[in-house]
């Protein structure tokens, strides 16, 4: 059986969850991830790797896959057939093998975003090796299996040393498990029957004690089979926004289609004799060729920039939704603040010093493993330079443990007797003993509360009697650079909802500590799926991140649901992505890396558009100054002469493919800023600069291109 | 006052008087697609019809009754024009020819008023009022009709409704053109448009002899055709016909009346889609191409040098000298910019770069502002168009007025993109392909290559104008230009209103910072980019054989 908890606070359950801790700053995981960005961007070592690739999909088949670069493809066959006829046309040679460049040019820089995936498929199928299973039979003993005989359903022994033979859940046992298969992370995790730490990934290796394990997914089907289709791009399917800018792409191109196929008869109307090799070359330089050879290596990219950063997408589809969320759900614990309230200040009741409250609770919190426990021994130290007492324990001391019928802790040592709690538990402690209690603590107390902490108060019964000391205020600690990120998130156009198992007083304190936008309190699973419907009934996308079982309905429910992988394979099952390092604020990253995805393929379909008015400058004067020596007018460039000014456009239209490789790997810089001031510079640089650069382009290349014998 | 003075008084004065009456037009058309009551008169139409107003139709419904509205439309048309001779009030003139009387019908009915025939010596009274002059309101009023359905698609969410044709094409003749063509009528007939039915008149010459003068019903007919984009002429001069258009008054009363509707429609968007900035935006990119073109095409025609403009004093061959220079470019690209296509001078006798630009202002598409209902709703495909690339630079899945765009919205404004040129540049190559079309042409080279390539875009656009110069009364440019209007016309109004349902059917987008605002100058600026670039770039070739050829010898 696999047990599953159920939890009725998603709060108490986080505290409990990341088995490796996450990363401490907000800021860090921005750079590439320390594993993985071996593979560069765009050297020549790459170039070459990718290059046999590249002359594979010269196969029509394949070419056929984009509208745009198919028609460059035929072209190319085409004036290469017509230039067979007349071989001693150096011109139309050259032209030919231009088209064939740009053609390929495209081909490579797919190639080349494809084959860096691949890199990474092949370290992971060094991880799939083949294993032997041993499967528990219903009479308690063992038979081997190799593991790709397993079903669905049975019971695998691993033990120290075992590679795990396939996906699935612990149901029996506690090991520690290397993961960096996976995850590349080498410190080991644990994994645990029951719980949210019960999945274990096929592949990964248990490095101590025995664990049973209930397989859970088909072989062959496994996380890591997935992950290698994943980043190999195998089933990659055209997003709708893909297919949106496709369709755009595909009618530009008919358009001009039918601007070149009509030109023949208005040139002949004129007097002038087209070659047909010449309207090939204006076609090919007027559709969008360049956005046209980059997109499926912008897509690739992009998911490519995911993988980076340990983060696996489902599909292209849910890289794109994350440039579109609107309304971002984080949980408290663990993304917002650090994992554990933390004591923050000692508060002492009128009559005690700061000094003496903070001695006795040190005192009494010696023995108290828990992350609150050890925040109190470690404030006193701080602040007061109380320092742990050496060799840990007073001699002779006798620890009260914290039960959750007295609530409270504590510790009789040398005649003292001190008690540390829930307010109501040590208030009662200290009258039953015949002591009385200021009101002043009452007030203490409550003011602690009302900012949304914890009060522990601190009583003690020595010589002077039983009396109360102060109050130690716990609370939790939001994690250093938040504010500035919610901020950064609300000039993106991006909601935050804080989720929380906290009552709505100690919730608010801490959201409007955070920055966040806004806070669900005391929140259910339930809660939490009503308040993502709610959210999707007005419009907007919603992402968020979860790990427990009880999140997957939420998690598959949300635009973009990020299941950490320390969490349940049901809520990685019903995620969009999976983040390795289970790191909750990465969602943001993801949003940022969505966005530049879409802003990548704007910004070139912006330039290649831009482009071709310089493009009509270089050649229409040239196709028609003889007829109509006006037009020459138009020759603003003032290319040397017709042949130079056609091959010259043609040249740099292949150029500049391969110029803009590197930022179609890459992705247009994002900076989280308004979408007017992003369009605005966006405009600026790809419109205006796409409009300007081929004029120069094409001249330089003029310039060198007129002073090759036969053409100039 | 010099020429160039007056020019810009006038077209100050035609500013500012626009600017005053689009806002309240603008919110009366709002007001009148949007309420849920019905005049008396219109319960007795819709009861005449059939028709049950207040049901909601999908999108297929509502194009079913445009099509279905239009093709009786040039049924009737046809029938009327071939049965003229035993029509009373027909001058004696016989029945039109079967090309022509096609033709003519097509035209009229798809808002183009291209006309093959001379309007004094074949159309007699009852083709002219019971056919032409009906058709002129209602052909604008389904232009608009279909507008108010795309905007709707905007306004409204999680809906397969568009709300009822029906509806829309009675309230839109009976409540907006029929009471604004009235008012202007009559301040036409004030200022000297004649409104009879007398016969023929014989008319002594300055220069001896005698001419016909069929008199008519001009001034209702001369309101309507420029308040509904129509531009069909009641003489063959057309606006340059005295008494069409007898004074500079006139002139710019016309031009005024050309622009009214169309420039307040971008008011009624606004306020349709409850956002007033939004209707400010589009009205921007439309008034920007417009100031433009009316700059350029003055400044082209004031600057003209050349043995005739400078005996003359001025490029004033083709034009009236009670227009003048300023007049005539006002009205040549207002008439252009919109589907209008009725013309106070001769578009052949513009300069060379003037030819050009009164063409370039109908490939555009006609958008700025357009025919009525079709200049709106053509550049808010245009925009959808734009808000695709920019909206992807902004990061987001594109979105307009909160609509997101997906593949299906694109392929319908794709669609839509592509209906014109692929009919302008396919029949105009046709034209000069085939052995026998080419004979029509009057001039060689690339005058001659204007001609055809203007006749087309101004079918294909619905505009109806002409360069003159080209004999389209062939069976060749009776057919062909007839395809080119109906395609030209219904085609994208299929994917308009397809486009409408799709949209109509999306939940729509809350605004956020992340969204891309369209309602600011910035998007202005980069939807006039848009329409400049697509349309310049589709026929850039064909105008450098054509009129820039001509205009840079």
């Amino acid at each position: 059986m696999t047990t599953v908890r159920t939890h009725t606070s998603k709060d108490s359950m986080s505290t409990t969850t990341p088995a490796r801790a996450p990363h401490g700053g907000a800021r860090t995981g921005r750079g590439p991830s320390r594993r993985r960005a071996a593979t560069g961007l765009f050297t020549p070592r790459h170039l070459a790797a990718a290059l046999p690739e590249a002359f594979r999909k010269l196969d029509p088949r394949s070419m056929a896959r984009s509208p745009v670069m198919f028609v460059v493809w035929a072209g190319a066959v085409l004036s290469t057939v017509l230039t067979l006829g007349d071989p001693g046309d150096r011109f139309g040679w050259t032209i030919s093998a231009w088209l064939w460049l740009t053609v390929l040019f495209a081909n490579l820089a797919e190639a080349v975003a494809e084959g860096r995936g691949k890199a990474q498929a092949d370290t992971l199928r060094r991880a799939r090796t083949d294993t032997v299973a041993r499967r528990l039979l219903d009479d308690g003993r063992e038979e081997h299996v190799p593991g790709t005989g397993l079903r669905l359903g049975d019971l695998v022994v691993c033990e120290a040393g075992d590679v795990v033979p396939g996906d699935g859940d612990v149901v029996e046992g506690v090991a520690s498990v290397d993961e960096s298969a996976i995850t590349g992370e080498s410190a080991p995790v644990i994994r645990e029957s029951g719980g949210d730490r019960s999945a274990v990934t096929g592949g990964t290796r248990v490095l101590t004690d025995r664990i049973v394990v209930r397989i859970t997914t088909k072989p062959g089907e496994t996380f890591i089979d997935r992950m290698i289709g994943l980043v190999e791009g195998a089933d990659r399917q055209k997003t709708p926004n893909e297919i949106a800018l496709n369709i755009l792409l595909a009618s530009l191109t008919i358009v001009f289609l039918l601007a070149c196929a009509t030109l023949p008869v208005f040139a002949d109307h004129a007097g002038a004799r087209l070659d047909m090799v010449v309207l090939v070359a204006l076609l090919v330089c007027l559709i969008p060729t360049t956005i046209g050879a980059l997109l499926p290596a912008i897509g690739i990219a992009g998911m490519d920039r995911l993988v980076q950063r340990n983060v696996l997408a489902v599909s292209g589809r849910a890289v794109e939704a994350a440039g579109d969320v609107s309304t971002l759900l984080l949980d408290k614990t663990g993304t917002i603040t650090l994992g554990n309230r933390q004591a923050a200040e000692f508060v002492p009741v009128p009559g005690v010093t700061e000094a003496e409250l903070a001695d006795a609770a040190q005192l009494s919190s010696l023995a108290d493993g828990t992350p609150e426990g050890r925040s109190v021994v470690v404030l006193a130290e701080e602040r007061y330079g109380l320092r742990e007492r050496p060799g840990g324990e007073p001699a002779g001391a006798e620890w009260v443990a914290f039960t959750a019928q007295t609530r409270m802790s504590g510790v009789d040592v040398g005649g003292r007797r001190i008690r540390k709690g829930a307010a109501g538990s040590v208030v009662a402690w200290v009258r039953e003993r015949g002591g009385t209690v200021p009101a002043d603590a009452d007030r203490i107390t409550e003011g602690v509360s009302a900012a949304g902490g914890t009060p522990l108060l601190v009583a003690v019964e020595d010589a002077d009697g039983p009396r109360v000391l102060g109050v130690v205020h716990l609370k939790d600690v939001v994690k250093d650079g938040m504010p500035e990120r919610f901020a950064e998130l609300r000039r993106m156009g991006i909601r935050t909802v804080m989720v929380t198992g906290d009552n709505p007083l100690t919730a608010r304190a801490i959201a409007e500590e955070a920055g966040v936008d806004d806070v669900l309190a005391e929140a259910t699973p339930e809660d939490k799926l009503a308040l993502i419907k709610r959210e999707q009934a007005g419009g907007r996308l919603v992402a968020m991140t979860g790990d427990g079982t009880n999140d997957a309905p939420a998690l598959a429910q949300a635009d973009v649901g990020v299941a950490m992988n320390t969490g349940t394979s049901a809520a990685k099952e019903a995620g969009t992505m999976v983040d390795l390092d289970s790191d909750p604020t990465k969602l943001i990253e993801i949003i940022e890396i969505g966005k530049q995805l879409l802003i990548t393929r704007g910004a070139l379909t912006t330039f290649s558009l831009a482009n071709d008015v310089a493009k009509y400058f270089a050649i229409i004067p040239a196709l028609f100054a003889a007829v109509y020596p006006g037009l020459d007018k138009l020759n603003i460039m003032r290319l040397s002469s017709p042949d130079s000014a056609i091959l010259s456009a043609v040249v740099f239209n292949a150029l500049v493919i391969v110029a803009l490789v590197p930022l179609s790997l890459k992705g247009v810089t994002y900076r989280p800023v308004s979408a007017d001031r992003l369009l605005r510079r966006n405009l600026t640089v790809y419109g205006l600069g796409g409009l300007v650069a081929p004029f120069a382009g094409i001249k330089i290349i003029d310039l060198v291109v007129s002073a090759l014998p036969g053409i100039g | 006052m010099t020429p160039e003075l007056a020019g810009v008084l006038q077209l100050l004065a035609l500013v500012g008087a626009l600017a005053l009456v689009h806002r309240p037009a603008g919110t009366y058309m709002a007001r009148v697609y949007s309420s849920t009551k019905h005049l008396r008169v219109e319960r007795w139409i819709h009861r005449g019809i059939g028709a049950d107003p207040d049901s909601g139709q999908t999108w297929s419904a509502y194009l079913r009754g445009v099509l279905a509205f239009s093709a009786v439309g040039v049924l009737l048309l046809y029938l009327l024009q071939r049965l003229q001779g035993v029509l009373p009030g027909s001058y004696g003139f016989g029945p039109v020819g079967p090309a022509q009387a096609f033709n003519t019908a097509v035209s009229f009915v798809t808002n183009t008023n291209w006309q093959s025939y001379y309007g004094e010596q074949t159309m007699g009274h009852v083709v002219q009022t019971a056919g032409l002059a009906v058709q002129n309101f209602v052909s604008a009023a389904v232009g608009m009709a279909v507008a108010v359905a795309l905007v709707r698609g905007f306004a409204r969410s999680r809906t397969g409704e568009l709300g009822n044709f029906w509806c829309d094409l009675v309230r839109g003749t009976v409540r907006i053109l029929l009471p604004a063509a009235t008012v202007a009528a009559l301040v036409l007939v004030a200022r000297g448009v004649v409104q009879n039915f007398s016969g023929i008149h014989e008319v002594g010459q300055f220069t001896g002899g005698a001419r016909q003068w069929t008199g008519g019903a001009v001034a209702s007919q001369e309101a309507i055709k420029e308040l509904g984009t129509n531009g069909g002429g009641y003489f063959n001069a057309n606006s340059a016909h005295p008494y069409e258009n007898p004074t500079p008054f006139t002139n710019l009363f016309e031009i005024f009346l050309i622009l009214v509707i169309p420039f307040s429609l971008t008011r009624t968007f606004g306020l349709m889609v409850g956002s007033v900035r939004q209707g400010h935006a589009v009205l921007a990119a439309m008034f920007t191409i417009w100031l433009g073109f009316v700059s350029l095409m003055m400044w082209t025609e004031f600057a003209h040098h050349g043995p005739a403009p400078q005996a003359a004093g001025a490029a004033l061959e083709g034009k009236e000298i009670r227009f003048g220079i300023a007049g005539s470019s006002l009205f040549a690209v207002s008439t252009t910019l919109t589907s209008t296509g009725a013309v106070d001078s001769a578009h052949s006798s513009l300069t060379g770069p003037g030819g050009g630009i009164a063409m370039l202002g109908m490939m555009l598409g006609e958008i700025a502002p357009g025919g009525v209902g079709s200049g709106l709703y053509g550049m808010l495909v245009m925009a959808v168009v734009a808000v695709f690339v920019a909206g992807l630079m902004v990061g987001r899945t594109p979105e307009y007025l909160g609509k997101k765009i997906g593949p299906r919205e694109m392929k319908l404004a794709a669609c839509h993109l592509l209906v014109t040129p692929a009919l302008v540049l396919v029949l105009t190559a046709l034209s000069l392909a085939l052995p026998t079309p080419p004979d029509s042409t009057l001039n060689p080279g690339p005058h001659g290559f204007s001609e055809v390539l203007y006749a087309f875009t101004s079918a294909a656009n619905n505009n109806g104008s002409a360069f003159a110069g080209l004999n389209a009364d062939t069976d060749w440019y009776n057919t062909t230009t007839a395809l080119a209007m109906l395609l030209g016309r219904f085609l994208p109004m299929v994917f308009v209103l397809a486009l409408a349902g799709s949209l109509a059917r999306r939940q729509s987008v809350p605004v956020t910072a992340g969204t891309l605002h369209t309602g600011k100058p910035l998007f202005s600026g980069l939807l006039v980019g848009a329409v400049l670039i697509l349309t310049g770039l589709t026929y850039f070739p064909a105008l450098a054989l054509g009129p820039l050829a001509e205009g840079l010898a």
